[in-house]
Formats: C-alpha cells, structure tokens, sequence
C-alpha cells in the first residue's frame, strides 16, 4: 500500500526507470529524482505552463502529470531540444531576439513553440499567441517572445525550401 | 500531496469492482487537470486514485451515421482534432479549443469537465445543445442520463458510490443542423466563463424556418441548465430577430446567476441574452453551410 512503483519511460530518447511514490508528480520526479532541472516549477496548478513537457508528443503541464502515468511514455524535455551541443532553431531565436529576462517561463515557452511549429510551419500572430495562452510571462510582455517564435519559424520555413 | 494508492485497471469491470469496495474513498483520475490540484491543495484526499484512462470503453471516439460515442476520458485535443466531430458536433469542438489552455487540452476530458460538475464548465452547455446522454456503469449495472439531468450543484452530481461515467452519446447529426458554443470572458483566453451559451438548431430544407433547437446555459445557476422553454419556442419559428431575441428573453427567465469577481447578477443576466442571441445565429449560420466569424480567444 501506497509503495514505491518502478515506472519505465523514455526520457530524450533514451530509456529511463525511476522509482516514485503515487503523490509524486512527473514534475517533482523530473526535477528532483532525475536532475532534469531545466523543467521549471512555477505556479504548480496548471496555470503558467513554465513546466511543460511533451508527454507522447503531445504539450502537457508535468505539475498536473502523476509520475506514475508516465509509465511507458515518450517524454521530451528542454534537455532534449539543443543537439550535439547547439541550439536549435527556437532556442536560438529566443536568445537572438531577447525573448527572456529572468528565464523561468522559457523552457516551457520553447517546449510549447516546438510543438506549434511541428503542426503549423507558417503561423499567424494570432494563432502563436493562442497557441502560447497556457504558457505566462511576467517578464517581457510577450511581444519579443511572439517575434522570436516568428524568426524561428521563418528560419525552418527557409531551411526547409532549401 | 497527501499519500494514495494507485491503480490503473485495464477493465471496466475491475474499475467497477475496485470504485464499489472502496465505497466512495477512491476518485477515478482522467486527465487530472481539475483531481491534481484539488488534491495539491487538499481539497479532496481520496485514499485510492483510479486512473481510467487505460480502460477502453472511457477511450471510445466514434462519429458515424448512428451518432456518436464519446469515451468519458478522450481528451481535448482528439475531439477537435476529429473531423466528423467540428462538421456535425461543432459545438463539442468549440467548447474543447477554450478548456484552459493547449497543454491543459491534452489531458483534460469532457468526461472528466462533466464529473467536475462545476457550474461554468465550457463542454456541458454543448452537451446540452447536442442532446449528450450519459452513459454510467455501476455495481448494479448500466444506466443512462441526460446530460442537463447529470449535475445536482455546485461539484455535485447524480453519481453514486461505486458508478463511474463510461461515455456519452448523441444522436446521428441531421441534414440542415449546426451548433456553436461561446463564452464570455473578459480576457482573451485561460479564464472562466461569465456565461457560456451552447445551442443547436436544425432548419427546414429552405434554411429560413427552425424545425428544432436545444439551448445550453452555463455559469448562470448552481448547475449548467438546458434552457426547454427557450429551445421549444423556436420550433416552428422563422430565424428572424424577434424569434432569436423571444428565446433570448425566455432563457433569461430561467437563470439565478450569483454575483462574484468575474460579474454581477444583473450583468450575467444581460450578457446571457446577447450571447444566446449570437450563439443561434452563429448555429443558424452552420446550419446553412455558411462560415461563422468566430476564432476562438478573439
């Protein structure tokens, strides 16, 4: 009763066991089991999106996650988007663009943009900041974010007519 | 979080089993966007946590020309992401782009924004609308509900220890019919309805007569309502101005909106008139085949 569980994932495509107790949610276990600091913990309820992880490709708030329902899925954190030790293409834009002051909310801002730009290569303004409305900021005024998710989307767009 | 046990039956009749022995001490756990973070802050502290997202039944997403099958725990993004489902239960869709934000849209289900039962929950209004029965499995066995039937009060609905909500049905979409749901915030997105309307309509062959309607009001009582008076006056009736507004003043007849941050008693009862106004135009619109002016968080 109420024990430990083994749950298996894979984390950035690799395997990953942990052991997690039911309570836990996948955002306490990412960061303070598995070191996967770079998820950030915000608000804890759902509301800024600072912690979003894609959980089976899809964008989801890991404070709203129990660890243990991860058993079996494919997870992606920030950890995983730079490759081979450079940024990718949003990362980038978001650094070039200024799109962060403190950096808490980026993460999830990046995991979020991710997932838009891999159904929607050419977004409007609009469709970004509805696409983002689950992800706060309480820096920047979303205006530089929403410019950076532009530039990232006008590089791949270039990249991919290449 | 508090401690709780686990499960994640991959049967009905085990869910079924497990809910009953635990007489009331367990929660079923859909997409947890709403059972998370009351049991974070303590509000609820079920001993046995029920995860029903493994059983099949609560996975069912079928739209055909018998109706459709919506399982209790399909979350947001597979419904509107479910052609069949914008066309001929567009009111469905509607409510499911608006439920919290795109992360929340993965996990949260209809099913689950049901058994929440809170009163400005942005699916049930459309469920209303679309004539949603409740398909609920219990030790006793299977009985159905009406959706509008479904919540008693505030958090508060007609399942009894041990049931659990496996889906909801609809009936087949007609020729000639549409539906729309909007709500009113004061934000663009991420916030709770002041009042939230979902109507459908069908219409005669000539596109200018109501055959039927079925109007839902939410965040305007203790429960979400179907508004009958309101819907059956428009049978019959021509879609002009003065019908839509005659409904509109019959379901305003019918609310008890409290006053609180988001609005006063007064306020709600006004926007509830223009909104069910815009609400069955916009469903007359579909009807039509026509393209409503509507983006969600505009």
């Amino acid at each position: 009763m109420k024990t430990k569980t083994v749950v298996s994932t894979t984390i950035n495509g690799g395997p990953v066991e942990f052991l997690c107790e039911p309570r836990q949610t996948l955002l306490e276990v990412l960061r303070n089991t598995l070191g996967l600091t770079g998820t950030k913990e915000g608000c804890s309820n759902g509301n800024c999106g600072a912690c979003t992880v894609l959980m089976d490709g899809q964008p989801v708030v890991s404070c709203l996650v129990l660890a243990v329902e991860a058993e079996g899925a494919e997870l992606r954190t920030i950890e995983g988007v730079a490759c081979a030790g450079h940024l990718d293409d949003v990362q980038q834009a978001f650094l070039e663009g200024a799109a962060l002051q403190c950096g808490i909310c980026t993460p999830g801002f990046i995991m979020q943009t991710e997932t838009l730009l891999e159904h929607n290569s050419t977004p409007t303004e609009d469709e970004i900041r509805f696409h983002l409305a689950g992800n706060l900021c309480r820096c920047t005024g979303y205006d530089k974010i929403v410019r950076a998710v532009q530039a990232a989307a006008a590089k791949r767009q270039a990249a991919s007519q290449k | 979080m508090h401690a709780f046990d686990y499960q994640a039956p991959r049967k009905l009749a085990d869910a079924i089993t497990q809910l009953s022995q635990l007489n009331g001490s367990a929660r079923p756990l859909a997409g947890g966007t709403d059972l998370i973070d009351q049991m974070r802050v303590g509000r609820l502290a079920p001993q046995t946590v029920i995860d029903v997202k493994k059983l099949p039944e609560l996975n069912v997403l079928q739209a055909d020309d018998t109706g459709l099958r919506l399982g209790a725990a399909v979350p947001c993004y597979r419904i509107y992401g479910n052609e069949q489902i914008v066309k001929h239960y567009s009111a469905l869709a509607d409510s499911c782009h608006i439920i919290g934000g795109v992360q929340i849209q993965s996990r949260a289900s209809v099913g689950g924004n049901l058994c929440n039962s809170g009163p400005a929950a942005d699916s049930t209004p459309s469920l209303i609308a679309l004539g949603g029965v409740c398909v609920i499995a219990g030790p006793q066995g299977t009985r159905e509900v009406a959706a509008e039937a479904f919540c008693v009060g505030p958090g508060k609905n007609v399942l009894q220890p041990g049931e659990l909500l496996v889906e909801i049905r609809f009936p087949a979409a007609r020729p000639y019919s549409g539906s729309h749901y909007r709500r009113f915030i004061p934000r663009n997105e991420m916030d709770i309805a002041v009042v939230g309307v979902g109507a459908a309509v069908e219409l005669d062959p000539s596109g200018k007569t109501i055959v039927s309607a079925r109007i839902g009001l939410g965040a305007v009582a203790p429960t979400p309502l179907y508004a009958e008076a309101a819907s059956q006056m428009l049978a019959g009736q021509e879609v002009n101005e003065t019908t839509l507004q005659q409904a509109a003043d019959a379901a305003k007849a019918i609310i008890s909106p409290i006053t609180d941050m988001r609005g006063t008693r007064e306020y709600r009862i006004h926007v509830t008139g223009v909104l069910v106004q815009r609400v069955l135009q916009a469903a007359v619109q579909r009807a039509r085949g026509e393209t409503i002016d509507y983006r969600p968080g505009r």
